[in-house]
């Protein structure tokens, strides 16, 4: 079992035909992913990479079955290609764009409101390294030969710093059941409580990291609900105990801008709700490895 | 990005929200002339700065003569001025507004700000104005009026009506106010602002409305479609280096340390400069070069870093994913024989072709200590500072 992601995804690519559609729809296929297909306005009825393009997300998933997506649609029509996503019938969004105006993102979730509970769809990202259930599927730009399967679900703001966990996990021998990532944007898809919930449902993860970082109130947040709801160990670290306050670093959401945003806050709450934060980033592998030794 | 406070009162004045009248200056002659031009006998003299409490900083001089304009303009233009929001580095004024004075009657609190949370425009407000947003939160929690615009249909008449009202505004106000709100609101949805502050909205003693000192922030992101909003940059109230940065596609931000980084990712730079700390250094800057880094880009990042006088050594650390480590290892030969770097240089490569990458470092011959996983290369780099600078 994964999360999201697995053997059973039937992936489109939006912005299929652009440079960088191309460059990681090719490496998602050497991967294993099951991509059906892309769509790319003006192109449809074309093949490319050996599957067919469409106009419109609605002709790609009558025609292919599709149940997930993967936008690298550029910034200023990325919002929309999501919506359309979740027009079409699509389960599962992985949005890549770093970029997406604030304003538009708003518009999306409040455009997603409008389908019940079971039409949903769930979007990850925008502005992330995308998701991968190792062995399964790849959602993303991720080198997927440092994710090795197995019991850890991770969920993460930033993605080179994902890998970092990821790689520290395998070096000593420890596996991961699926690694989603967020993105680093002030307004995204979903946020970590609901990667946690699904986590905590999922019966192959026995221990989730939560990779956050300063700025905005969800690492907290997440952490009060597992607080409240979650049976599994949470493993929590955040990125930023050095970043001076009001100052963007880097994500667009990285920013710390009212009380309980700064590294030092989040730690303290993260602790006070039973997740064990990680002291450094060079300790993820150890802390996990030892969390593991105590549920199995 | 942030504009000055004259762009935002004449952004929002042609929104409907009523403004004194006022004109730029940039020297003393101008600044005198424009107050013949304004009516009234008394004049303010504000230092048009990216910041807010310039009261504080005395960035704003309440006027009765020509000359005493003369002598608060020649005074203000070219002057630092430090406030909370600016850093102790502060921020240089060249350019001045000279407003018509104005009677007030109180003074309130109003701001239209993004809600992550809430994912939502919300409107804040408090009829204990005169303070900063921070102080009112901690001072005076109860009096913040909060209410949220549903982003399908925009913000409502009735929610203004209800906003005004709850600020204490009497029937006449009431009109004025409901178009002040709505308009800040347009403006805010129509040019991708991400904060409309009005800190004080006044009520004057003959009982109007008007926005006393007005702040706008635009989302960065959504500056492809508002080239009139690029326009109204002020490079000279950015940081020089932070500019020079996001010029090359490279996202910088200069801290106090003395070891210098240059990461991929937002998350990882983060992170690696909370393991330098941890490993008893302090970093010099955060700096991520994005993905897909080329041999070029590398070395605008290491001119970059190495123009902070400050870096007494440099740690690059790369987990390569669209990057590549072969591309990463011979951006920094090139760089490094270019340059002809003096401090010491740590660099850990790791994921797509990291043994091509770590050839790549070996065989130059280049001084250049290597580490294969993050906490070894915070504890090299702060080890190699402290054996270069003899400090501890």
């Amino acid at each position: 079992m994964a999360i999201l992601l697995d053997e059973n995804s039937k992936v489109l690519v939006q912005g299929f035909t652009g440079q960088i559609g191309t460059f990681h729809a090719t490496e998602m296929i050497e991967y294993g992913t099951n991509i059906v297909g892309g769509v790319t306005p003006g192109k449809g009825g074309t093949k490319h990479l050996d599957k067919p393009v469409f106009n419109t997300m609605k002709e790609a998933v009558a025609a292919t079955g599709a149940n997930a997506s993967i936008v690298f649609v550029p910034p200023p029509f990325a919002a929309d290609s999501i919506m359309e996503a979740a027009d079409s019938g699509i389960r599962y969004c992985v949005a890549i764009t770093d970029g997406i105006p604030s304003q538009d993102m708003i518009r999306v979730k409040r455009y997603m409101r409008r389908y019940r509970a079971e039409e949903k769809m769930v979007l990850t990202g925008p502005n992330c390294a995308g998701s991968i259930s190792p062995g399964k599927c790849m959602m993303g730009i991720m080198p997927g030969h440092i994710y090795m399967p197995g019991p850890v679900g991770v969920v993460g703001r930033s993605g080179t710093l994902g890998y970092e966990a990821a790689s520290q996990m395998k070096a000593l021998g420890i596996g991961i059941s699926s690694s989603i990532g967020i993105g680093g944007d002030p307004i995204n898809g979903s946020a970590f409580r609901d990667h946690l919930e699904y986590f905590e449902q999922d019966p192959d993860t026995k221990v989730v990291v939560m990779i956050g970082e300063i700025g905005g109130p969800q690492e907290a947040d997440a952490a009060l609900w597992a607080k409240e709801n979650m049976t599994k160990p949470v493993v929590g670290y955040v990125a930023g105990l050095t970043a001076p306050k009001g100052r963007r670093m880097g994500h667009a959401g990285a920013i710390i801008s009212a009380v309980g945003e700064s590294a030092a806050e989040k730690v303290e709450i993260l602790e006070q709700c039973g997740v064990t934060v990680v002291p450094n980033p060079a300790s993820f592998g150890e802390v996990v490895k030892e969390i593991l030794a105590k549920v199995s | 990005m942030d504009i000055h406070e004259y762009q935002a009162k004449e952004i929002l004045s042609g929104y409907g929200v009523p403004i004194l009248p006022g004109g730029l200056a940039y020297s003393p002659e101008q600044a005198t002339y424009r107050a013949t031009e304004l009516a009234g006998d008394v004049w303010v003299v504000k230092a048009q700065i990216h910041s807010g409490a310039r009261g504080k900083a005395g960035g704003v001089k309440i006027c009765k003569t020509p000359d005493e304009i003369w002598d608060a303009a020649d005074d203000l233009l070219g002057k630092k001025l430090i406030t909370h929001q600016t850093g102790p580095q502060g921020k240089v004024c060249h350019r001045l507004y000279i407003e018509a004075g104005c009677d007030i009657g109180r003074e309130i609190y109003l701001a239209f700000v993004l809600d992550r949370a809430a994912e939502r425009v919300t409107v804040v407000a408090s009829a204990e104005g005169g303070m900063e947003i921070e102080q009112l939160a901690v001072e005076k929690p109860e009096s913040i009026i909060k209410i949220a615009v549903e982003p399908a249909v925009g913000m409502q008449a009735f929610q203004a009506r209800e906003l005004a009202f709850a600020l204490g505004m009497d029937k006449n106000q009431v009109n004025q106010a409901v178009t002040l709100f709505l308009g800040c609101y347009r403006a805010m949805r129509d040019l991708d602002a991400t904060m409309v502050e009005i800190n004080p909205l006044v009520v004057t003693r003959d009982g109007n409305l008007v926005a006393l000192d007005a702040k706008m922030g635009f989302d960065d992101n959504a500056l492809f479609r508002h080239p009139n909003i690029s326009e109204l940059r002020d490079k000279s109230q950015e940081d020089p280096r932070e500019m020079r940065a996001a010029d090359r596609g490279l996202s910088y931000v200069g801290l106090d340390g003395n070891i210098g980084c240059i990461i991929n990712g937002a998350g990882l730079a983060m992170a690696t400069m909370d393991m330098i700390k941890h490993a008893g250094g302090e970093p010099a800057n955060f700096l991520d070069i994005g993905g897909g880094a080329s041999p070029e880009r590398t070395a605008k990042a290491f001119n970059l870093v190495l123009s902070d006088d400050n870096v007494e050594t440099i740690l690059v650390n790369i987990f390569a994913g669209i990057n590549r480590c072969d591309w990463i290892a011979e951006g920094v030969v090139q760089a490094v024989e270019k340059i002809d770097l003096k401090v010491p240089l740590v660099v850990r490569l790791s994921g797509t072709n990291v043994e091509a990458g770590q050839k790549i470092i070996k065989d130059s011959g280049l001084p250049i200590i290597s580490a294969d996983t993050l906490a070894e290369a915070a504890e090299k780099a702060v080890g190699a500072w402290k054996d270069a600078t003899g400090k501890k």
